[in-house]
């Protein structure tokens, strides 16, 4: 153990090492400990508890969360809750290939502007995430309503009657959810857009392929560790968004997380909230798991 | 292109280029470029950075479109096509592998672009691999490779695709000394046995050397210089070529008469009268030679400054004229010695600037 090694220029021995090592880490576990870790232990164990009359936890074990979760009751199956979660997942990958999609071409537009224009174009697209998203979706609601043009061009389209708000609905959902999640998608491709490397594109050109093989070949492969990075940070917060449906929605355009959020506060059912959240996570978590693989297989090495 | 490639008579000229000329905002790069390249020769631009040599180059690849002139390949103009449908093939500086593909895949790339049968796809893309010697390098990816094996896999995926003219972006800037030493030679026997015109571009005068039937030589945008390799290296027409190519001895010259010019050294007699009332004449210090008795023309009594061991030859410093001469090891010339030196009449070249 006394094993003298070199690290970062100082001599010193892998002991010491280690301990100065687990110093510095102390904060951070510390901090997932108990603000993670801890939390999530409790709400695995809150699932499985019986909610008492009064708003409050028994301690008994008990499975009802997940049977109502899945819509098995006493008067027969519903599939409310299916719905709503099938919903859910709908809406975020919904959101996350629109808002991906549209930050994609963006971002190329802004790596390749001149250098100061560059910087005028990210704080732009950086300035929304100053504002709070409460107060943000607010401002798409008055956006949206019966007299500013979106409505207006909607109801002269023939989609909307004339002299209605364009909410609640699942647009007003969708366009909320999109702009909250563009500067994320954006800021995260940002980086591997801008550091292309051009002569990939050349090569690709100079071997006879076509724009499009161009793009699969010597584009998309460069720019995939953005990419996922891009979708990991729309479709996360995507599936567990309440705030937005809640104001451009309404009880008919709820998702998994106002459910959530409803049986931790008027619907006073703590264990049932717990146990929609264990299901949130693991729904989420198959989410990213299956686009990494994705990923993963369309680029073998990078 | 396809048919470019397939049809073509055995044309005189595979690629010309014509009158290019290109500006980059208020620089111009290329002012009036002209040369032709015909099968089988092996052409290098040369000259230093800056000298719009890369440039000149893409404009042929198609990477780059020139202000004005034509670029013809095989007899037909290529200006109007993109650089994916042009019958030239690069390797690029970097080499510009694609991570995410097999050297196999690298080098199938422009024959996949094209839809050619996964049959003739296999056989052209194993010759082509035996042929750099990288066959057993098929499944590895080019993270795995080294500098040399990159160099190989960029070369294959370039001549697969039997381009009419193969363009070479300084292809081996990036190799250590002695490996760029070989794969200058295995170039060159590669070139001779596909019978392929070549363009190289490079800033490494002994590179174009080792490598090339003709040197085009480019300064500041212009062609300097042009011909065979030796003759460039042996005649070279102005300052910038004799110091740029070999590092000559430039002498300050007066005319006197008839191809007799007056120097620091004395009264020399040269091949030609000189244009000019006062300019250079030059003398590579491998063509100075040392005599033990005083010669019968263009005689130089100068004395050792300096010696400066080389290994395979001694650089001497000599005085008047501040001279540089290249001798043998074998003969031993101390500082102070005075020595007789005769400048060839047939080796002192009078430049035109």
């Amino acid at each position: 153990m006394t094993e003298r090694v070199v690290a970062y220029g100082h001599l010193t021995t892998r002991r010491a090492l280690l301990a100065k090592g687990g110093l510095l880490m102390v904060g951070g576990i510390a901090w997932l400990a108990s603000f993670l870790l801890l939390p999530g232990l409790i709400l695995v164990l809150v699932a499985f508890l019986q909610r008492d009359p009064d708003g409050g936890i028994t301690w008994a074990f008990s499975l009802d969360s997940f049977r109502q979760l899945f819509g098995i009751t006493s008067s027969g199956l519903s599939a409310a809750n299916l719905w709503i979660m099938l919903r859910s997942v709908a809406l975020a990958v919904i959101t996350t290939v629109v808002a991906v999609g549209i930050a994609y071409p963006m971002t190329f537009f802004i790596a390749r502007a001149a250098p100061r224009k560059r910087l005028l174009w990210l704080s732009l697209v950086a300035i929304p995430l100053c504002t709070n998203l409460v107060i943000r979706t607010y401002a798409w609601k008055l956006l949206l309503s019966a007299r500013l043009p979106p409505a207006r061009l909607a109801a002269m389209l023939g989609w909307l009657e004339p002299g209605r708000d364009l909410l609640p609905s699942w647009s007003a959902v969708c366009i909320g959810m999109v702009s909250a999640a563009l500067p994320f998608a954006v800021i995260s491709l940002y980086p591997s857009i801008e550091r292309l490397d051009r002569s990939l594109i050349e090569a690709a050109q100079d071997l006879y392929a076509s724009p499009v093989r161009v793009f699969m070949q010597a584009i998309l492969p460069q720019t995939l560790p953005g990419l996922s990075v891009a979708i990991l940070l729309t479709f996360v917060p995507a599936m567990g968004m309440f705030v937005i449906t809640d104001m451009l929605g309404g009880a008919k355009h709820w998702l998994i997380g106002n459910l959530i959020q409803h049986q931790f506060g008027q619907g006073r059912n703590v264990p049932y909230g717990a146990a929609m959240s264990l299901v949130l996570i693991a729904l989420t978590l198959l989410g990213v798991y299956s686009s990494r693989r994705q990923a993963g297989r369309s680029a073998e090495v990078l | 292109m396809q048919t470019s490639t397939t049809s073509a008579p055995a044309s005189e000229i595979s690629l010309a280029v014509e009158h290019i000329r290109k500006s980059f905002g208020s620089v111009q790069v290329l002012d009036d470029i002209s040369f032709d390249a015909h099968p089988g020769e092996f052409i290098t631009l040369l000259g230093p950075s800056g000298c719009g040599k890369t440039t000149l180059l893409r404009i042929i690849a198609g990477l780059e479109r020139a202000d004005s002139g034509r670029i013809v390949l095989a007899g037909q103009p290529v200006d109007h096509l993109p650089a994916n449908r042009r019958s030239v093939n690069t390797v690029f500086q970097s080499y510009a592998l694609f991570p995410h593909l097999t050297v196999f895949e690298n080098v199938a790339f422009g024959l996949r672009s094209r839809r050619v049968p996964q049959a003739e796809v296999n056989t052209r893309v194993h010759q082509n691999m035996e042929m750099v010697r990288i066959a057993d390098l098929a499944r590895r990816y080019p993270h795995q490779l080294s500098g040399g094996q990159k160099q190989r896999v960029a070369l294959a995926r370039a001549l697969v695709n039997a381009p009419e003219v193969l363009l070479l972006d300084e292809p081996m800037s990036a190799l250590d000394a002695k490996l760029r030493a070989e794969v200058q030679v295995e170039l060159r026997r590669l070139q001779r046995s596909l019978r392929k015109t070549f363009v190289l571009v490079t800033h490494d005068q002994h590179e174009a050397m080792t490598v090339s039937d003709r040197i085009i030589v480019m300064n500041r945008g212009k062609i300097e210089q042009e011909g065979p390799t030796a003759e460039v290296y042996e005649r070279p027409r102005t300052r910038f070529i004799a110091e740029f190519f070999g590092a000559a001895n430039l002498i300050p010259a007066r005319r006197s008469g008839d191809k007799r010019v007056t120097t620091a050294v004395g009264e020399l007699s040269v091949r030609t009268t000189p244009p000019w009332e006062s300019g250079t004449v030059a003398i590579h210090p491998e063509w100075i030679e040392i005599t033990d008795t005083e010669p019968a023309e263009n005689a130089v009594r100068a004395e050792v400054r300096d010696a400066i061991y080389r290994g395979d030859h001694v650089e001497l410093l000599m005085e008047p004229g501040s001279l540089r001469v290249q001798v043998s090891p074998r003969l031993r010339a101390e500082p102070g010695a005075t020595l007789w030196l005769c400048l060839p009449v047939e080796r002192l070249e009078v430049l035109d600037d």
